[in-house]
């Protein structure tokens, strides 16, 4: 498996002395390209899992590797673009500031870092908003200006935590789609996690179910639905057999309805 | 555009309207209180007349008449000490915001710092102001560094740095724990140096507690500068006139209350410019910015 992107073995995570197991026994592989769906009721342990991969949680056993390297490697490597539920844009930096921050990190010199700002913009579709502040700005304009931050610096990965989650049923759909869009023309690798199962599937093209107490994984399902996705894949009889499949897996679990 | 001038001028207009009424209703509140008090003759809390409570006008006017013959306007001398205390308190203001921050990031970085040295903190700030002056400005006095000795100006500048450094302490450990946690794990996502989440988020986000701070510092250090003038009269302050017309206040009122309003204007100034500096530093959401 010299593709993979992550490849994770045996992951457990306790949080506290003796206290609570959020992740019990992980083990997932994901391809380079691949976008691969953690969903499962609250307590799974799913958002816990995305903070490992990303080396912000340690995790009490086993091994994982990012793009053949640990994780804790991979992140001063600057190998993980995050996208949160929040969109944790910083109130006192213009859109266009903002979506430069990882990239003064990095140490890009002033006009490259401007020209990657206005490809980025292009790509999040926020051309024009370059001066405006974040709370100029809705919710689904902000978390755009979000992920266009993530990737500003071209990351092998990209992690995102329900970043749609706090936006209404048609922005989050747009933003679906957008999302997609964005994947399709970066080629980049993406772990989303979400608790929408129409969402997961949508999205997808592998979507890990995982349950509580302890928090693992449970099945994973691949999404065999055509690419590009569209409109009509929402229609797609295969579509809600998908939906039908991963909820019953998500209920087998005995998981919260 | 035209309608956006108009607007402007509207709203100046507007603003100048509102000081303008509340300038009269002060006005009207102490020239109303005098009228009653002194018909009535009641001498509650105390009695009144144009010693204890000059004629607002009279006060003003103090401002526009020479001291003695031939002399220049009381305001004339009035700008010069105005200018002197000024330069004291902004001095000391920026050594007490300077030494404020530095405690403050320190405080804020290492917590044991917090139990260690906020106690001392805290408990300089407890001991009068007017106990203090005359040790430091006094004591000042006799050092000398390689022949060096601080002058008048200088030792006044470090009680106002005393009384700003405080406020500034306090809300730079406040600011600089305020960042959002959910931005920190963004930074170490980004393998960022504590150095760059310092400036680059920690500091950001403690804008508007400092300057909450300022504000407060900017006033108190022109109060310290005044005070600081005092124990070794310094003449050439607004506190040496203080001094020196506290002793004629039976004679001569007005001057007293004159002096009073002048540096309470000083203090205005020095909040104003902080709230200046403020509108275009700090970028916030309108709703948090007071």
């Amino acid at each position: 498996m010299s593709d993979s992107v992550v490849s994770a073995k045996g992951i457990s995570k306790t949080f506290g002395k003796g206290g609570v197991t959020a992740l019990q026994d992980i083990d997932l592989e994901v391809g380079r390209g691949e976008f691969v769906s953690l969903i499962g009721p609250s307590g799974c342990g799913k958002s816990t899992l995305l903070r490992v991969i990303g080396d912000l949680v340690e995790p009490s056993a086993g091994e994982i590797l990012v793009n053949g390297k640990t994780a804790h490697r991979a992140r001063l490597d600057r190998d993980y673009g995050i996208v949160f539920q929040a969109a944790v844009l910083y109130d006192w930096r213009t859109v266009a500031k903002n979506i430069s921050l990882p990239l003064e990190l990095v140490g890009w010199g002033r006009a490259q870092r401007s020209e990657r700002v206005a490809e980025m913009l292009k790509l999040v579709e926020l051309d024009g908003f370059e001066r405006h502040y974040p709370w100029q700005l809705s919710g689904g304009m902000q978390q755009r200006v979000s992920i266009a931050r993530a990737l500003s610096f071209s990351p092998a990965l990209l992690l995102m935590d329900e970043p749609f989650g706090a936006l209404d049923e048609m922005t989050r759909e747009r933003l679906n789609d957008e999302l997609l869009r964005i994947w399709t023309e970066t080629g980049s690798t993406v772990i989303f996690v979400t608790h929408s199962i129409a969402e997961a599937v949508y999205l997808s093209t592998r979507v890990v179910v995982m349950s509580p107490r302890p928090g693992r994984i449970t099945s994973v399902i691949p999404i065999d639905l055509p690419q590009p996705r569209t409109v009509e894949t929402r229609e797609d009889p295969r579509y809600f057999e998908l939906v039908t499949e991963v909820r019953e897996a998500l209920h087998a679990n005995g998981g919260e309805r | 555009m035209l309608l956006a001038v108009l607007a402007r001028i509207r709203s100046l207009a507007a603003r100048a309207a509102v000081l303008f009424l509340v300038l009269a209703g002060l006005w009207a509140l102490w020239e109303g209180y005098r009228k009653l008090w002194e018909s009535t003759g009641w001498t509650r809390p105390f009695p009144v007349d144009s010693t204890t409570m000059p004629h607002l006008h009279d006060i003003v006017g103090a401002l526009f008449d020479p001291l003695r013959e031939g002399e220049p306007l009381l305001a004339r001398y009035m700008l010069d000490a105005a200018l002197f205390t000024a330069k004291e308190a902004a001095v000391g203001f920026a050594i007490g915001a300077t030494i404020g921050f530095l405690l403050g990031a320190l405080i804020a970085r290492f917590g044991v710092l917090q139990r260690g040295v906020m106690p001392y903190v805290v408990a300089s700030q407890t001991i009068p102001i007017l106990a203090i002056a005359p040790i430091v400005v006094v004591g000042l006095g006799n050092v000398s560094i390689a022949g060096w000795t601080p002058t008048d100006w200088m030792r006044v500048a470090v009680i106002a740095a005393y009384l700003t450094f405080f406020p500034v302490t306090v809300n730079t450990v406040r600011g600089l724990r305020s960042a959002d946690p959910a931005a920190v794990e963004l930074m170490e996502s980004y393998a960022a140096s504590e150095w760059s989440v310092f400036w680059k988020l920690r500091v950001p986000a403690a804008l508007p507690y400092l300057f909450s701070a300022f504000k407060v510092a900017a006033t108190a250090s022109v109060v310290g500068a005044v005070i600081g003038e005092l124990p070794s009269s310094i003449q050439s302050g607004l506190g040496g006139w203080i001094i020196n017309f506290n002793q004629y206040y039976v004679l001569e009122p007005e001057n007293l209350w004159a002096v009073n309003l002048v540096a309470a204007a000083l203090g205005i100034s020095f909040f104003l410019v902080v709230v200046l500096v403020e509108k275009l530093v700090v970028h916030r959401p309108p709703e948090q910015l007071v």
